[in-house]
């Protein structure tokens, strides 16, 4: 698959530092990975705590390459916001998903797993899968 | 019958309420939430009201889906999509008539509220602004005046209960004792609806 069609990942948290970080580590263990489209959507657009539809939406346009956009996020009011943009129709890309994975890990499978070209259906998949993996 | 010309107050209304109460609102939010709800729900409502005075939508459910989709742009926190949510789904639910009668608007608030509830997974009884929400809804086949007194006392009741949704989840029983901010600003929204129909009943 080439690159332009490779999915895209967002990464939604309450803060712009976690956002940032998050795809900033995901994209580094990715290594070749480095190639799909990663965008942070961190906060609020004034820099504050919380959770913007409007940066939300920016981030799942500008990493839509043609083949779906994952979205991963923090807590409960990034949840809320991308189910009612989804809910929306016509605010996010056409094959969006919210993808039911834990922030940092799953971000890295994420972001691993499509730098493989697969497509969005398994990169979900390996997000999901991460809840899989216990720590004690 | 209900025209655009009476949401458009309605949700002016909840702007002004939401105004006014927006330090007791983030009071509220303090012990049990992270303290912003006021503000950030002044924030939405006042992009609400200047995008109604832009736009002008003229059928009643044009107004409440500009106005819900205003608030899960502007809002922040998770009050944001959850009102958003109510008033796009009610404003959906109306339709595009250019009036609706107080049982329409019943109705579609009921399908407002079932969207609330779906989207953040609460019923009644978790302490949440559905506790408020529910009942009014309930009370609004008989009467504006009724669905306020009955969000007042559903928002009250929420002080003893213990909170299973949302930050104030994670405090346990610590959260008994605080009445749910949530509950609180639903409760301004009903009074706002109140106030809207009979002007001179109440003074919100």
């Amino acid at each position: 698959m080439s690159e332009e069609k490779r999915v895209g990942i967002v990464l939604v948290s309450h803060s712009a530092a976690v956002a940032d970080s998050v795809a900033e580590l995901a994209r580094g263990l990715a290594g070749a990975g480095a190639s799909v489209p990663v965008a942070p959507a961190g906060g609020t657009e004034d820099g504050g705590l919380g959770t913007s539809a409007e940066l939300i939406s920016a981030a799942a346009a500008s990493v839509d390459r043609g083949a779906g956009v994952a979205v991963l996020t923090d807590l409960g009011s990034a949840v809320l916001t991308v189910k009612a943009l989804l809910a929306e129709g016509d605010e996010l890309p056409a094959d969006t998903r919210l993808v039911d994975a834990p922030f940092v890990e799953g971000a890295v499978a994420a972001v691993v797993t499509a730098s493989t070209g697969a497509d969005l259906t398994a990169v979900a998949a390996a997000a999901s899968e991460a809840y899989s993996y216990r720590k004690e | 019958m209900l025209d655009a010309d009476f949401f458009r107050r309605w949700m002016t209304a909840t702007a002004a309420s939401v105004e006014r109460e927006a330090e007791r609102l983030t009071a509220l939010d303090s012990p049990i939430g992270d303290a912003d709800h006021g503000s950030n729900l002044r924030r939405g409502f006042a992009a609400v009201t200047a995008v109604l005075e832009k736009e002008a939508p003229d059928t009643p459910g044009a107004v409440l889906v500009l106005a819900g989709r205003q608030l899960i742009s502007t809002v922040g926190g998770a009050s944001g999509p959850l009102y958003g949510t109510l008033l796009r789904r009610t404003g959906k639910a109306l339709g595009d008539a250019a009036e609706v009668s107080e049982a329409q608007l019943g109705d579609a608030l009921r399908a407002g509220v079932d969207a609330v509830m779906t989207l953040g997974g609460a019923a009644p009884g978790d302490k949440t602004m559905i506790d408020a929400l529910v009942p009014a809804v309930d009370a609004l086949a008989e009467s504006f005046a009724a669905a306020r007194v009955a969000a007042e006392e559903g928002a009250s009741a929420t002080t003893p209960l213990q909170a299973r949704k949302g930050r104030a989840s994670y405090l346990g029983e610590r959260s008994i004792g605080h009445q749910d901010p949530g509950a609180t600003s639903a409760a301004l929204l009903i009074a706002a609806l109140a106030a809207t129909a009979d002007p001179e009943a109440a003074d919100v």
